[in-house]
């Protein structure tokens, strides 16, 4: 580790007190790719005083992997398996956000039941996302081990129920342009109602495990504030902007799919701290089990692929189209310009936690060290996303 | 009162504890090597190429279209095509692949090739053990490594298999129609499908 000290006149001081009597020296140092952190590589250039963040820049592009020169190159089909990638614990959702956004160029019609199998499936990604977020969360505050155990116990019912459908627990590359890719037997539709029906057990032993505790309290509650005006000028979305009280998910705003049809409530925050999006994805996970319930009683059967949607030397028309959904990050979209070629002219993500990253600085301004990494994980951030 | 959080906490902790040993439920580990679970039949891994009959490189369904060349998003195929037509498993001269390999360290598993053959000939296998001993060599997948009986197939995806085998089926009765009908009566032997030979569950096209 590499650490300079330096002075930095203009930087605002803090109020004298005992512990920074010995001002005047700022140390920077590299947190990132050597930490031990669960969240990708990752640095956050940190400038301290005593212990306290002065300044964080945070260093991105450890993970590039040209995704979107290389959506470019291949065919609209070909891009789909590279959607999984971007964010890889929910590649449901990313299927779907892309999908969305090629059927909206090619005007592409799904039918019922792929619709209603497209809920299913992103809402269990969301379930399973926000159980391994909570998880994560807490091992970086230093519950090493325990709750992310748990919360990867049910995360690997949910991978289960991804593979016998899919054929991969998390490279799924399920959704096809007009629809889904194969149909879920009765089999797997009890599976997912005992899944779902079991879910809220868990979730009430989890909030008992952490959300009463004290030294979880202590270390989230005030810390990592965000304001709603910030987090609405800097594009935040997500459980991180509905954390700050601001009503917005794309899901109610859009109605994409079929969420209309069903009955859900949107959890809203009041203070915007890491508690506070701690709570979000907990409740989220409530409402996701209520609209899994719904789209499993009411799912019929039918046909899941539009026959019209070609496979082999897919065109869509000349155009643009910008396709996006309520990811359990927050807002994923996939803006396409289309040539009429076989590959789009044009292919551009919106990623959801890169842009909910990009306040992480305001966010950890005048905290210690130790809370930078809880604020990190409140972000929920996976750098395959974060860097593409 | 503080400490009540925590102390719930660890009531939660060691329910699980003790749960694990009377709940199957909690205790989930299985323990790899020795144990394993079952693979779900939609399960894939990497491509594979069938053959029917006897023979490995005769019987390949195989064209050498280069259509899943053209489309494997991360261009992990090479196929080399016939300079000659030689008879398939169906008695139809045909191209056949000269050269067909598949690099098992580029590909990704998206199952892309197997949704746009129009000729049944490449499948997802269901085999991940693939831990090779040497970088260059092994990795690369030759045509000769990659050949499998249709059997293969309907051991691993048994639904599936024979999904597949009904529609070629059909489609070699119809072809057979239609020339039948086209040239005289009593085109013998020659167009009959003989499908998958030995595969069980073939179907029973007369």
């Amino acid at each position: 580790m590499s650490a300079t000290v330096q002075t930095l006149e203009a930087m605002e001081r803090p109020p004298v007190t005992m512990s920074s009597r010995l001002e005047g020296e700022l140390l920077e140092v590299s947190m990132g790719p050597q930490h031990p952190s669960t969240h990708g590589v990752f640095r956050m250039n940190v400038t301290l005083d005593g212990e306290i963040v002065r300044k964080l820049k945070p260093v991105f592009g450890y993970l590039h992997r040209n995704h979107e020169q290389i959506g470019e190159q291949t065919t609209y089909l070909g891009s789909m398996p590279y959607t999984d990638r971007l964010d890889y614990f929910c590649s449901m959702s990313n299927n779907w956000a892309y999908a969305l956004s090629v059927e909206k160029l090619a005007g592409i019609e799904v039918p019922e039941r792929a619709e209603y199998l497209r809920v299913i499936l992103a809402e269990l990604t969301r379930l399973q996302n926000h159980a391994s977020l909570l998880g994560f969360l807490l091992s970086d505050m230093g519950a090493w081990g325990t709750p992310l155990m748990y919360a990867f116990r049910e995360r690997e019912k949910i991978l289960d129920l991804f593979e016998s459908l899919a054929g991969s627990r998390m490279m799924c590359d399920y959704m096809r342009f007009g629809g889904c890719r194969v149909d879920a037997d009765d089999n797997w539709l009890a599976g997912a109602r005992k899944i779902v029906d079991r879910f809220p057990k868990f979730l009430d032993e989890f909030e008992e495990l952490i959300l009463g505790n004290e030294i979880v309290i202590a270390r989230t509650q005030n810390v990592g504030k965000l304001s709603a005006d910030l987090a609405i000028s800097a594009g935040i979305t997500g459980p991180m902007l509905r954390a700050c009280g601001v009503n917005y998910d794309v899901r109610k705003v859009d109605g994409y799919g079929f969420y209309p049809r069903f009955k859900f409530r949107i959890p809203l925050g009041e203070h915007g701290d890491t508690y506070d999006r701690l709570m979000m994805r907990a409740l989220e996970m409530r409402e996701s089990v209520e609209i899994l319930k719904q789209a499993l009683a009411q799912i019929q059967p039918g046909a899941i692929v539009n026959p019209k949607a070609k496979i082999r030397a897919f065109r869509p028309p000349v155009g643009e189209a910008y396709g996006r959904i309520e990811a359990p990050k927050g807002e994923l979209g996939f803006y396409l310009i289309s040539d009429g070629g076989p590959n789009p002219y044009r292919y551009r993500v919106r990623p959801p936690s890169f842009i909910n990253l990009t306040v992480l600085e305001d966010l950890c301004l005048g905290h210690t060290v130790a809370d930078v990494m809880v604020i990190l994980g409140s972000v929920d951030i996976v750098m395959g996303e974060v860097d593409r | 009162m503080i400490g009540t959080g925590i102390l719930k906490g660890m009531g939660v902790t060691a329910r699980n504890f003790v749960g694990s040993y009377f709940e199957k439920e909690r205790l989930i580990t299985v323990q790899y090597p020795e144990e394993r679970s079952p693979l779900p039949e939609n399960y894939r891994n990497f491509p594979f190429l069938i053959y029917d009959g006897e023979d490995p490189q005769a019987g390949l369904r195989c064209v050498a279209c280069k259509i899943c060349e053209k489309e494997c998003p991360p261009q992990c195929i090479y196929i080399v095509k016939s300079d000659d037509k030689k008879p398939d498993y169906m008695g139809k001269p045909q191209f056949y692949p000269k050269v067909f390999d598949i690099d098992i360290s580029v590909c990704m598993s998206c199952q892309i090739c197997v949704e746009v053959c129009p000729f049944e000939a490449i499948k997802m296998d269901k085999e991940f053990e693939l831990s090779k001993r040497e970088r260059f060599n092994h990795l690369l997948q030759r045509k000769e490594e990659l050949s499998k009986p249709n059997e293969y197939y309907h051991g691993i995806c048994p639904t599936e298999a024979a999904d597949v085998d009904a529609k070629l089926g059909a489609a070699a009765e119809a072809a057979a129609k239609k020339k039948a009908v086209a040239a005289a009566p009593a085109a013998p032997v020659l167009a009959k499908p003989t499908g998958p030979t030995g595969s069980t569950s073939a179907p029973a096209s007369s």
